[in-house]
Order: C-alpha cells, then structure tokens, then sequence
C-alpha cells in the first residue's frame, strides 16, 4: 500500500468532491421542495390529491435508487424529444439530478408530513381563528415551526443523499467516488484510491451526523 | 428517434438459443432473491449479536459494536462492495485466493461479494434497531430477572431478547425491504440480477420502457407483498400490553 500517489491526484479528487456536492445541494433542495408539495398534497382534504401523492411516495419508495438512476439516464433524453419535438442533448448530470431530487422527495415528504403532523391542532384553529387563509396557516404558522423540528431528520436524509450520490458511478459522471476509481485504475493503485475514497467518505460523513446529534439536543425543547 | 411501444417484446426471442426476454427477467428475479434473502440470513444473526453487545455493561463489547456501527453505516455501499469484490480476495490467504478468483464462476464470486457486503453492511442497522428494541424495555425487566438469580445470558435469553425482538419488527421489516432494493448495486460488480437483465434486456430490444416498467413493477409487487405479510407476522406476534412501544 502506497499512498503517495493520492496527493498529486488532488486536484482530480476535488472536481469529484465538487461534483457530489453539487449533486447533494441541488438534490436536496429539490427533493425538500418537491417533497413538502407532496406532503401537503397527502394532507390535503382532496381525496384525489392524497391518493396521488400517496402513490408517488409508495412507488418511489418500493424501488431501488439505482434502478431509477439508470431510467432516468435511459429515458429522459427520450421524453424530452417528445416533450419538446426536436433533440436535445441532456447530460448524465441532468438525469442524475433529476432522478436524485423526484426519489428523494418520497422521502422527504414522509418526514416532512410527520413534521407537520407533530403540530398541534390547536394552531391550526388558532390561526383559522384570526382569519388565515389555509395557505397563510400553513406558511406563516404550521410549516416555520414544523421544519424547526424536522431539521436533524432531514439533514440525515441527507448525509444518506450524500453517500447516495455515488450510485451515479453506475452512468459514469464523474462524481468523487468515480474520479477516485478512475485516477486509481490509470496510475495502477485502485486500492489505495478506493481505501482513500471510503476514509473520506466516513470522515464527511461521520462528522456531519455528529453535529446532526448536536443539533437535535439544542433544538430539543 | 421513433419509439415502437411492443408491450409484447416480453415474449420475443432474445436472439441467444431460445430464450424470451421474459426468462431474464425470471432469472434476474432469481438472483435477486437469492441475494436479498442471503445476505438479510447474516444481516440479522449478526445485527442480532452486535445489537447485544452495544446493551452490555462492558465498555469495550459495547465500543467494538458501536465502532462497527458507524464504519459500515457512514462509508458508501458502493465502495463497500468494491472494497469487498477487489480488494478483499487479494487479502485472503493464497489458496483461498486462488479459489475465489480461479475455480469459482464469476457469478458465484460476484454472488459472494454482494451477499457478505449487504450482510454486513445491513447488519449495522439490524443492530441499532435490536439496541433501540433492548432500551425501549422497562428497567425493571432487567432487574426481575436480575433478582430472580438470572445470569446476564439468560436476561438476553429468555427475557430481553424475545420481548425485543417483537417490539421491534416494523423498523426491521422496513430494513428487510432495504436489503431488496440494495441488491441492486450487484448490477455494478456483473451479478446478472433484475437490474441488470433490465438494462441488458433495454439495449436488446430497445424496448427501455417496457423494460423498466416490468421491472419497477416487480419491485414494487415485492415491496408491497412482503410488507403485507409482515404486517401478518407483526400482528401475530405482538407483545400484549406493550403495543405502545412498538411504534403505534
């Protein structure tokens, strides 16, 4: 084992971090966002509605990550030939993303709803009370107070996201994991970059549920 | 780009001897099921184990455990599968190296990888939850049993264990649904599972969405089918008096 070699691939590896955290970023917000859309739907009193986002999110929770990962690659530059009537080429980073932010949101959504579910129903009538519209109730009363207690449970949804996003090896983007493997197998060390890839991989993600725990007990009430 | 929808490709000739498509899917189910069911057989005779060491009143069972813990669950699945399908045999001593890359098939020795490394790596969240079911119990349990003469192996035995184990079957249940959807990773190391018969049965035929449409409804039939039936189980085997920890 000889782990000289890793520090002049530096460079590479840094592209391959910024990559996972462009995906992890972009994911997760549109995966909070898509999925708080859904866990109103679930909770909405329109039964059409419910049962929509309930089976967006049994769906998507029944199949593998990488299955849809690997979909997505195959058929999103088809639907947008449909979509838009001429070609238009998309890269593995759109697909990737896309899959990434509609698979994550069917979790999302499960802890978002539970968050919502966790305010009491008094605030609701209290908000009713005055006047609120349901949206204003939801904007200005339910969800500010909800996502303050949701906050750890998401941001572990997204330290999995982050080691998640290494499935994207599968079409090839050059994500840390791939850019590791990659600069392994041309110099001849794959096992020192991939030992390498796995020790940065924990430490990130170690330290970020560490602080996740910190967080949780100063939010506790 | 024109697309030909033929929902009937499943029943089409492959092309190779006289096999439809529909005999990969068969076979990738196959290979799906032997992994999952596999490595879900480690996953929680080891979490099971692992789950009583973190509970034990002895600091280094307890560190050992909880250090296994956050190693398999913060490093990717990805590159633990790696780790264990390249790197690994390279460390074995020679004869079973030979074994392992000379006289078993690829199949098989893709087929060892993915069931050792889902195992393990699944045996770290059986054992969080055995803890969480052990802590969820009364004290008092513990010292019943304590005052009434039991050794700590027979507290685990015959009192925490049984109780635990029932507690805590619909976190397992879900981390059971788990060890299905993470087989498909063994796409990556050439294990001709579901998914993998999918994406080569897509570049066949050309036929990708009916392709991936079968095989999301697979899983998902799956999913729904095991969850049903473990809710059976959960129902049969539930604790009286103590629903209110099992999560209701």
């Amino acid at each position: 084992m000889d782990f000289s070699a890793i520090l002049p691939a530096m460079p590479g590896l840094v592209d391959g971090m910024l990559m996972t955290l462009k995906l992890l970023l972009l994911g997760v917000l549109g995966g909070v966002s898509l999925g708080t859309l859904l866990a109103l739907m679930r909770l909405s009193h329109n039964p059409l509605l419910s049962k929509l986002a309930g089976l967006y999110v049994n769906y998507f929770r029944s199949i593998p990550l990488l299955l849809v990962i690997t979909w997505f690659y195959f058929a999103v530059p088809f639907i947008l030939r449909w979509v838009t009537g001429e070609d238009t080429p998309v890269g593995a980073f759109t697909s990737c993303l896309v899959a990434f932010m509609m698979f994550e949101a069917a979790y999302f959504c499960e802890i978002v709803r539970a968050g919502i579910q966790a305010i009491p129903k008094g605030q609701m009538g209290a908000a009713q009370a005055l006047g609120m519209s349901y949206g204003q109730c939801m904007r200005l009363v339910i969800l500010p107070q909800a996502f303050r207690k949701m906050t750890p449970l998401l941001l572990q949804q997204s330290i999995i996201l982050f080691q998640d996003t290494s499935l994207v090896y599968t079409v090839g983007l050059m994500d840390f994991l791939n850019a590791a493997r990659s600069r392994g197998d041309i110099i001849g060390q794959p096992y020192e970059f991939l030992i390498f890839a796995g020790l940065v991989y924990f430490t990130v993600s170690f330290a970020a549920a560490q602080l996740v725990k910190l967080l949780q007990k100063r939010l506790a009430v | 780009m024109n697309y030909n929808w033929d929902w009937g490709i499943f029943f089409k000739s492959t092309g190779i001897g006289s096999e439809i498509y529909l005999d990969w899917f068969v076979t990738g189910f196959g290979w799906t099921l032997a992994v999952a069911l596999a490595a879900w057989t480690v996953a929680l005779a080891l979490g099971a184990l692992l789950g009583v060491l973190r509970t034990v009143p002895n600091r280094w069972l307890s560190g050992f455990a909880s250090s296994y813990v956050e190693i398999f669950r913060n490093v990717p699945l990805l590159v633990q599968l790696f780790l264990w399908y390249f790197l690994v045999p390279d460390l074995l001593p020679e004869p079973l190296e030979l074994w392992f890359k000379q006289d078993l098939s690829p199949a098989t020795s893709a087929y060892l990888s993915v069931v050792v490394c889902l195992g393990l790596f699944t045996a770290a969240r059986v054992c969080e939850q055995v803890r969480t079911g052990i802590q969820a119990l009364p004290k008092g349990q513990t010292a019943a049993a304590r005052a009434m003469g039991f050794s700590l192996a027979q507290i685990y035995r015959y009192v925490l264990l049984p109780q635990a184990f029932r507690i805590i079957i619909p976190p397992l249940t879900s981390e059971f649904l788990n060890i299905f959807k993470n087989s498909a990773v063994a796409s990556l190391i050439g294990l001709m599972e579901l998914l993998a018969q999918t994406k080569q049965t897509a570049e066949f035929s050309a036929n990708l969405f009916e392709a991936f449409t079968l095989a999301t409804l697979i899983y998902f039939v799956l999913n729904m089918g095991l969850m049903l039936l473990m809710r059976q189980v959960e129902k049969k085997v539930a604790v009286p008096g103590l629903l209110s920890v099992g999560g209701k």
